[in-house]
């Protein structure tokens, strides 16, 4: 049903596209029609692949990255109160920055190659998955903390075999976010300064007037952008059951 | 399980400032059931988790003592109105939580043995949402019962349940926690009367006893004796409010 309909949506836009070509004449340097932007596609597909690869490999190894620091962050922050008062304001307030803002320094700072889109992925990943965790572990049922300090339970056991696992679908929602910011973060690190990839890529056609393959390319990081988001939905749909509110 | 203690409770209580209890004197035998009985608000959970040594909104005046003068906090068993299973544990380690919580291992033939006296032998690997409301309630009594504490601390814990699993499963804590010292917080008269060794009516001017009926606990729910002291602990609450 959902999928269906998802069809039903693309092929309409694509007749609008085609629609809009038709009527308006546009010159196929502004906007070149879906047949157009295909055969584009599939003449460079190798060159769209190579890039593709790039750009995949950027948001895939930040999407980890920023994970694996926003959970750590977040049990830290959770188990110190300290943290909270002193970290917490300063997180909020970085968050107040465009991170985009920090990408030509990135790239000063990283070099041209995959480190600096990582940077920018990792960047802009982990603030969702930091707050969202947090935010679980410490809205833990008052009821199930009052049971386990009558069993005399350490902090530590407490915070795994309790917090965690009632905060897994926070979690959950915050990778799911972040699967959605870090392609943006990848593709912007590409347009501040790349030899590679998809953003890229799509400089690179932009300026030679080969509107067709940066529309190809654009196509190409959407249909990526969709498919990372189904993956990541499809790995946190067991972390999302466990909430102690379904009872 | 070492020999349960009487406990007494002795202080008033007051919330910032305003007071919630005057002071106030609540024995607990040894070895016995005491209900707490009193309307909403009157302070009975907060009674309760100053003796578990939970925190509360109030602040207690006054001393919580075992009459063998050890610590309680560390020897109370705690259950709620709410069963606080953890949804995604299955039923044998939400039993066993309390020795995971330590670090200890549990022992597997006790947990069997109190799995099949609260009659759930068969759902063992189950997860709590696949259970009914009785049943789960009956998993918090096990998780309870696992903890093997001389103080058992009853937090309004059937007062979620229908009618006929609520007496159900009154008859089965009197029956498993037989011994221990147990105080059950409520707001209902019918179970004070069927439960109580001790009935504790909590009012702001403080605590009054209350004869319980002859009968042994559980008393039956058609006793007499069970009645009359249920209508009886009805107009003393009416009478408070
Ligand atoms: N954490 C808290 N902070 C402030 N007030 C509280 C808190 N917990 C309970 N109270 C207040 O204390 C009073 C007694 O609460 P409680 O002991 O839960 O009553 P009972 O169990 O008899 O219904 C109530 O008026 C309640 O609003
Ligand atoms: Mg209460």
């Amino acid at each position: 049903m959902k999928y269906g309909s998802a069809f039903l949506a693309i092929g309409f836009a694509l007749l609008l596209w085609q629609g809009i070509v038709t009527l308006t004449g546009l010159p196929k340097f502004i906007l070149p029609g879906p047949r157009l932007v295909a055969e584009s596609w599939w003449t460079n597909r190798a060159l769209i692949a190579e890039h593709t690869l790039i750009t995949a490999m950027e948001v895939l190894i930040g999407l980890v990255i920023g994970t694996a620091l926003g959970i750590a962050s977040a049990i830290y922050l959770a188990s110190s109160r300290v943290a909270r008062l002193v970290i917490q304001p300063i997180l909020v307030f970085t968050q107040a920055l465009p991170v985009f803002a920090l990408a030509p320094i990135l790239t000063l700072w990283l070099g041209f190659g995959l480190g600096s889109k990582i940077a920018m992925a990792v960047l802009i990943i982990y603030f969702p998955v930091t707050s969202s965790f947090c935010d679980g572990l410490m809205r833990t049922p008052r009821g199930l903390l009052d049971l386990a300090q009558t069993m005399q339970a350490g902090h530590w056991r407490t915070l795994r075999l309790i917090r965690i696992p009632a905060a897994l679908p926070s979690l959950a929602s915050g990778i799911r976010l972040a699967a959605v910011y870090a392609p943006i973060g990848a593709v912007i690190g590409e347009w501040v300064g790349a030899s590679r990839g998809l953003g890229y890529l799509m400089l690179l056609a932009n300026g030679r007037a080969k509107t067709d393959l940066m529309f190809a390319a654009l196509l190409t990081l959407g249909v990526f952008a969709v498919l990372l988001h189904l993956a990541v939905h499809l790995a946190t749909r067991r972390l999302s059951g466990s909430s102690p509110d379904r009872a | 399980m070492s020999r349960a203690p009487g406990v007494t409770l002795e202080g008033s209580a007051s919330i910032d400032g305003a007071p919630l209890f005057a002071p106030l004197r609540l024995t607990l035998p040894a070895g016995r059931w005491t209900c707490l009985l009193g309307g909403s608000g009157v302070g009975k959970s907060t009674v309760l988790r100053l003796i578990c040594g939970l925190p509360t909104g109030a602040s207690f005046d006054g001393t919580i003592t075992a009459t063998d003068t050890r610590p309680i906090p560390e020897r109370v068993a705690y259950m709620a109105q709410d069963d606080l299973l953890l949804p995604w544990a299955s039923v044998t380690d939400n039993i066993r939580l309390g020795a995971r919580l330590r670090g200890q291992r549990a022992d597997a033939d006790r947990l069997a043995h109190i799995l099949a006296r609260v009659g759930l032998s068969g759902h063992a690997q189950k997860k709590p949402g696949a259970l009914s409301g009785g049943q789960r309630q009956r998993v918090a009594l096990a998780r309870t019962l696992m903890e093997d504490k001389p103080i058992i601390l009853l937090d309004e814990p059937f007062s979620a349940l229908d009618a006929q699993t609520r007496a159900a499963m009154q008859e089965l804590a009197a029956d498993l926690l037989q011994g221990r010292t147990v105080l059950v917080v409520t707001h209902d008269p019918a179970e004070a009367a069927r439960l109580g060794h001790a009935i504790v009516v909590l009012t702001p001017k403080g605590v009054t006893d209350c004869p319980p009926p002859a009968a042994p606990v559980p008393r039956p729910v058609d006793d007499l004796d069970t009645l009359r002291c249920q209508a009886e602990l009805l107009r003393r609450l009416r009478d408070a409010a």
